[in-house]
Formats: C-alpha cells, sequence, structure tokens
C-alpha cells in the first residue's frame, strides 16, 4: 500500500473517532462522572492514531540530538493542549497537521511528475543495425560510426547525420520550434527530435553521455544546484525564524501570568499556554523553504520547454531583474549573410545590377556573391581590381565602374551619397548608373523581439564591430534604443562594463562563439541559436536552442513571472504567519470556531505551505506568448 | 569522484537542505547537492573515500528524515 494511501486511512480513522468523541461529549457524557475519562481515552486514541508516526520521529530526533524540527514543535504543542485539558484540539490539530502534509506529499509529488513528463524527452531506446540485423538496445550501449534507425513516431536517440531517408522532424522538444524540419540524406540531425513521416538512418557522430539531449537534460536538472538570492535568503531566514519564534512562544507561555501577578490562577495560565501552543504551530517555515525552490524550478521547466536552458534559478532570477538588453548584431539580430536590400533607381534595378555582376564575376568576395545571387553575367570582362576601392572592368566597348563613392570620384564621376550597409556604386563609361545596398539580412522576428522587450520596460543597445553607417542603418530599422559601432571583440567588453552599475543589471545576447569575453562580462549571458554548438552551451548562463530574437522576449517574461510568483509565496506566507502570531498574542483566535482557535493556527501553517505549492506550480504553465 | 544517488520518499525541502549541511561535513566528502524536484544527490568524494562514508552518508539521511531512502 503507497505511503499517501496508508495516511489517508489513518487520517479517516482519528477523524472518526474525534467526530464521535465531540459529540458523545456533548451529549451522553454530560451526565456521568467517569466519562471525562472515557473522553480523554477516545481522544488520546485518535490523537495516537493520527500522530504516533510524529511523536516517534521527535523522540528519534532528541535521540539524535536534534531539537526544533516540525515533529517536536507538533509533539509539544499537542502534549501541552493534553495538560491543559484542551483533549479535543490536540487530536483536532494532529489531524490537521497530518492532512496538510499529506497534501504537501500530494502536491510535491503532482509537481515532481509534472516537471518529469514536461523533461521526459530522454530516448530510451535505439534499434542499431549491427551485421544486417536491427538490434534494439539502450542508446548509452552505441557507439560513434554506427547507424541506427529512426522510424516515423521515434525519438532520435543520438545525435549524427543523415545517411538515407528523408522525413519531417519535430525539433519542439529541443527548441520550442513547434513547425517541423525537413531532413533529407546529409542534414545533422540532433537527439531528442521525434521522427514524423518516414524512415532515417543516422550515422551517428557522438555518443550519449555527449549527445545534445543529455546535456540539456543535465543541464536543466542540475539547474537548481545554482541557488537564487531569493533562496539563500530563505534557507538563511528559516535557520533564524524557528528559534526565534520558539522563544516568542516561551514567552508568550510564560510571561503574561508571571508579570501579571495571576500566576495562582491556572485558568490564566491555561489560556496563555494555549497561545504558546499556537506560535509553535506557526514556526515552522516549511511554506517558505518549499515554495521558493518549487518556483524557480516550474519556471527553469517552462522556459526549457520553449527552448529555452537556464543554467541556474540565480540566472532566473537576474533575468527578472534585467532592464538593458546588449546585442551583437551579426549572427544575433542579423542573418549573418550579405544581401542585396536596395538598388537605386528602382527603375533601372535590372540593369545596375547587371552591370555589376559582370564587373565582379571573379571575384569571390560576400558582396560580390550577393550580387551573384541577384543577377547573372552576360558577358565576359577583362576586370582590373583597384584595392580598397573597387573594380574596372571593360567588357566589349563598354567601361564599367564598380565600387565605393572614392573611386568613381576618382575617375570624375559624380555621385549621390547613400546609405544602409556597404553601398557598391556603379558606372557605365563615366557616367553614373545606380548604386546597389548590400547589408546583413536582419532576422524576420528580430524588430517584434525589440518591441516585446521595450514593452517589459527593458532598454535596447546593439554592440557591432561594424561600420558606423550600416550599424546606424540597422539599428533604425530595428528601432533599437542605442548602438555602438566599430568595437573590436575587447572594445565589446569595455562598453558592456560601462552599461553596467549597481542599478542596471545587463544582460548580453550573442551567437556564443567568439564573443565568450562578452558572455562572461554580461550580469546575465545568452546565447543563441546554440543547438548543438558546446562552445556556446558551456560559456553562457542562459541557451536559446533556438535562432530565434523573439525567445530573449519569451525568457524574460518566464523570469519575471516566476520571480513574481517567489516573491508572491514569500510575502503571503510570511504575512499570513505574522497575522497568525499577531491575532494568537491578543486572543482574538482564542474563541474562533466554537473555541477550536488552534485549528485556525495550524491552518496557518499548513494551509499556507499547500497553497503556496499550488501558486508556484503555476510557474510550469506554459503559455504561447502572442 | 562524483557519485549520483537517486532517494526516495523525499518529502520536506527543509530537510534536504538540512542533510546537505550535515553531509557536507562527512569525512571523505567534499560536496554534497540535493535535488529536491528530482530527488536525487550528487556527491563529490575524495578518491579515497571509504565504504563507510557512503554507510555514514545513509545514517545522516534517514537521522533527518526517516522515511527518505537512498536506492543503493
Amino acid at each position: 500500500m503507497s505511503r499517501n494511501k496508508k495516511a489517508l486511512i489513518r487520517i479517516c480513522v482519528a477523524l472518526a473517532v474525534t467526530v464521535i468523541t465531540v459529540v458523545l461529549k456533548y451529549t451522553v457524557f454530560n451526565t456521568y462522572e467517569w466519562a471525562k475519562w472515557v473522553e480523554l481515552a477516545l481522544f488520546a486514541t485518535a490523537y495516537l492514531v493520527a500522530g504516533y508516526d510524529v511523536l516517534w520521529k521527535a523522540a528519534t530526533n532528541i535521540a539524535h540530538g536534534k531539537v526544533f524540527d516540525e515533529n517536536f514543535l507538533m509533539t509539544v504543542a499537542t502534549i501541552g493542549a493534553f495538560v491543559i485539558g484542551e483533549y479535543a484540539d490536540a487530536a483536532a490539530v494532529m489531524i490537521l497537521y497530518q492532512i496538510g502534509e499529506l497534501f504537501q506529499r500530494y502536491a510535491v509529488g503532482k509537481s515532481r511528475n509534472s516537471i518529469t513528463a514536461l523533461l521526459s524527452i530522454r530516448p530510451e531506446e535505439a534499434t542499431v543495425l549491427r551485421n544486417g540485423e536491427e538490434i534494439t538496445l539502450h542508446p548509452s550501449e552505441i557507439a560513434v560510426g554506427e547507424t541506427v534507425i529512426v522510424r516515423a513516431g521515434d525519438r532520435i536517440p543520438l545525435d549524427g547525420t543523415v545517411q538515407s531517408g528523408e522525413c519531417n522532424i519535430d525539433t519542439s522538444a529541443m527548441t520550442g520550434e513547434s513547425l517541423p524540419r525537413h531532413t533529407k540524406a546529409g542534414d545533422n540531425v540532433i537527439s531528442g527530435c521525434i521522427c514524423l513521416d518516414g524512415e532515417l538512418r543516422i550515422a551517428v557522430s557522438g555518443t550519449y553521455d555527449d549527445s545534445t539531449v543529455s546535456k540539456v537534460l543535465d543541464l536543466v536538472e542540475n539547474a537548481s544546484s545554482q541557488k537564487a538570492p531569493a533562496e539563500n535568503f530563505i534557507t538563511k531566514f528559516s535557520k533564524y525564524y524557528t528559534p526565534i519564534v520558539v522563544a516568542l512562544a516561551l514567552l508568550v507561555g510564560v510571561l503574561p501570568p508571571l508579570v501579571t501577578g495571576a500566576y495562582a490562577d491556572w485558568s490564566v495560565w491555561s489560556v496563555w499556554l494555549k497561545r504558546a501552543m499556537m506560535f509553535l504551530f506557526v514556526s515552522c517555515p516549511c511554506a517558505l523553504v518549499i515554495s521558493v525552490p518549487l518556483g524557480f524550478f516550474g519556471g527553469i521547466a517552462a522556459a526549457s520547454k520553449r527552448g529555452i536552458l537556464v543554467k541556474g534559478s540565480n540566472y532566473l532570477e537576474l533575468l527578472a531583474k534585467v532592464d538593458t538588453v546588449a546585442f551583437d548584431k551579426t549572427g544575433t539580430l542579423t542573418k549573418g549573410n550579405f544581401a542585396v536590400v536596395n538598388v537605386y533607381p528602382p527603375d533601372r534595378r535590372e540593369e545596375v545590377l547587371k552591370l555589376a555582376a559582370v564587373a565582379e564575376q571573379h571575384s569571390n568576395h560576400p558582396i560580390a556573391l550577393s550580387i551573384a545571387r541577384e543577377a547573372k553575367a552576360d558577358r565576359q570582362a577583362d576586370v582590373t581590381e583597384i584595392a580598397g576601392k573597387g573594380i574596372s572592368a571593360k567588357a566589349g566597348d563598354d567601361v564599367i565602374l564598380c565600387g565605393n563613392e572614392q573611386l568613381l570620384t576618382e575617375q570624375g564621376v559624380p555621385c549621390p551619397k547613400a546609405e544602409g550597409g556597404t553601398v557598391v556604386y556603379v558606372a557605365k563609361n563615366g557616367e553614373f548608373v545606380g548604386y546597389i545596398v548590400i547589408a546583413d539580412e536582419i532576422k524576420p522576428d528580430a524588430k517584434d523581439a525589440i518591441a516585446r522587450l521595450r514593452k517589459l520596460g527593458c532598454k535596447t543597445v546593439m554592440l557591432s564591430g561594424d561600420n558606423e553607417t550600416t550599424a546606424r542603418a540597422v539599428a533604425r530599422s530595428l528601432a533599437i534604443d542605442e548602438y555602438r559601432a566599430e568595437l573590436l571583440p575587447q572594445d565589446k567588453v569595455t562598453e558592456l562594463q560601462k552599461l553596467k552599475s549597481a542599478k542596471t543589471k545587463v544582460a548580453f545576447v550573442g551567437d556564443g562563439i567568439n564573443d565568450a569575453p562578452v558572455l562572461a562580462a554580461a550580469d546575465v549571458g545568452i546565447a543563441m541559436g546554440a543547438m548543438g554548438s558546446d562552445a556556446a552551451i558551456e560559456s553562457a548562463d542562459i541557451v536559446l536552442m533556438q535562432d530565434d530574437p523573439a525567445a530573449i522576449s519569451a525568457a524574460k517574461h518566464i523570469a519575471r513571472k516566476t520571480l513574481a510568483i517567489v516573491n508572491e509565496n514569500i510575502v503571503a506566507s510570511l504575512a499570513i504567519k505574522l497575522a497568525v502570531l499577531v491575532l494568537t498574542l491578543f486572543g482574538v483566535l482564542d474563541n474562533l470556531l466554537f473555541g477550536l482557535g488552534m485549528i485556525v493556527a495550524i491552518l496557518a501553517d499548513v494551509g499556507v505551505c499547500v497553497l503556496a505549492i499550488i501558486n508556484s506550480m503555476r510557474a510550469m504553465l506554459v503559455k504561447k506568448q502572442k | 569522484m562524483k557519485k549520483i544517488i537517486a532517494m526516495q520518499d523525499l518529502d520536506c525541502a527543509n530537510c534536504a537542505a538540512k542533510m546537505e549541511q550535515s553531509i557536507a561535513k562527512i569525512e571523505g566528502v567534499k560536496s554534497c547537492t540535493i535535488n529536491f524536484m528530482f530527488q536525487r544527490m550528487t556527491l563529490e568524494l575524495d578518491d579515497d573515500a571509504a565504504q563507510d562514508t557512503i554507510q555514514k552518508i545513509k545514517e545522516t539521511v534517514k537521522k533527518i528524515e526517516p522515511d527518505c531512502r537512498l536506492r543503493i
């Protein structure tokens, strides 16, 4: 029988005995003198059925020299209640305490299950091809270079390259991206994704321990060992909280009767002793201690569901407090590939591109390649390269000049000023024809992501190694608040340090490959598009599996929500406990609920705990942000 | 030497924190972290740690939360 079931039965039996005894007490027992002993015996039975384990644990703990745990406090308080003649209270309190414990265990179990389900992406078996036979093994038993077969519905067990086959794979477990990705021979695939249709043969490129899915899970599962300040605060706080409340309870129990001079009056003693016991119930820091890490973990799990890996609760708390987000430009906000973004004049687009293509046909420069993607050269040309300026090409009777502003001016061709990226001017036979603006393509979601961050109250800054013109153009089209251009890698670190201050927490978003020092210098380093890149996973605090700027605002949103929940838990449980302490002290609870004020006190303890756990589970909910 | 031990019936987060502190003080244990959500203890042990180190860890766990067991 499960532990929870056993506990439930004990609670039911104890509850039944208590209810019957209470009924008897107010009916038949009134008439007989001996009845009060029967009453005591019945309540004591209910009490023992409900709480024998508490008493036992308290006893063994004292034997081990440990006092001040919840069992000890419960024992002292309830035995005290028996001593002052509050039998029903003692039994009721013990039963409620056990109900609370049961709820708590249930809630913790529930949230454990949902987190495990959220992270149940670990492949449990793999079909490997050995000597022409298919064998099913645990992925850890498969070596690099072997071929695994993945069929529709299977999870890809190990990282590798597709040898043959074609299918759509669902990468959502790893990246949070909901659109399936088409995969064919030659593509690299990562473990943890699900094959939706078709069949793949994959050449394994790494062992199970090195697989992306293992790394991701390790990261998420170990995230809670990096404790957040809020968590450390609670651990420290609870260390002092319990002894202080216990000391207060002692004072409340003893001092008032002595001070008021009523020490000969038993009824005064019994009132204050009862209040002292209620103090003891409230002295357990359980709600705080449990709900804080649970809230953070819920947040971390929710983030990982969206392809956002957070390496520790502390980073989640920091991210919630971040008010400035700095971005690397290339590869983060832009795609890192050059493309023609503008041709002037628009009505001569074809002609301008054609001429440029002819002139640049022998070049492998990224700019030349981006032009070649737009237009094909249709004739041969005799090309002279003018270093740092451009190209002069002789094609048939035409002399084509293709290069920067300086090239044309030097050849006596006047041309208009243009900006927005790298500008290639084109002239034919000494006459200006037009220009082509080439720039790094901006990622489609980048603008949206910046807008969302602004809505969340973040200042955005772009740190770019590119020239002033390009940086300004990108910053403008994305509506970024500030930009810094022409930065060398070490300048980025300096700029980032300048942004940081006691009040300003700065997150840096980069691709994690060549900006590791900047990631490290930031309060929170976020590596983007890191699927499969060990370097990025290593150097960043938060890893975005997907190459999508929108994940940054999603991460920030989750972090905020989590921290809000954790703060709610801390404030609410402290406030309720404090309120109960004050109300108890002034005797407001004494006559509540037909004199069962102790029940209110115990509810303040276990009830708050359960509420806090339920609230924490909210952090786990993943909502699509739109 | 790193060792990961699965735990069972770890109910109280406060106890987990107490266990971490007490176990870290045992001779031969460099560090101890308990993951409450996954009920898992990660130990960093000295390479020459004796078998009774594990025994001591077991006892400590039992002392702090009698219902909780290590699955080794």
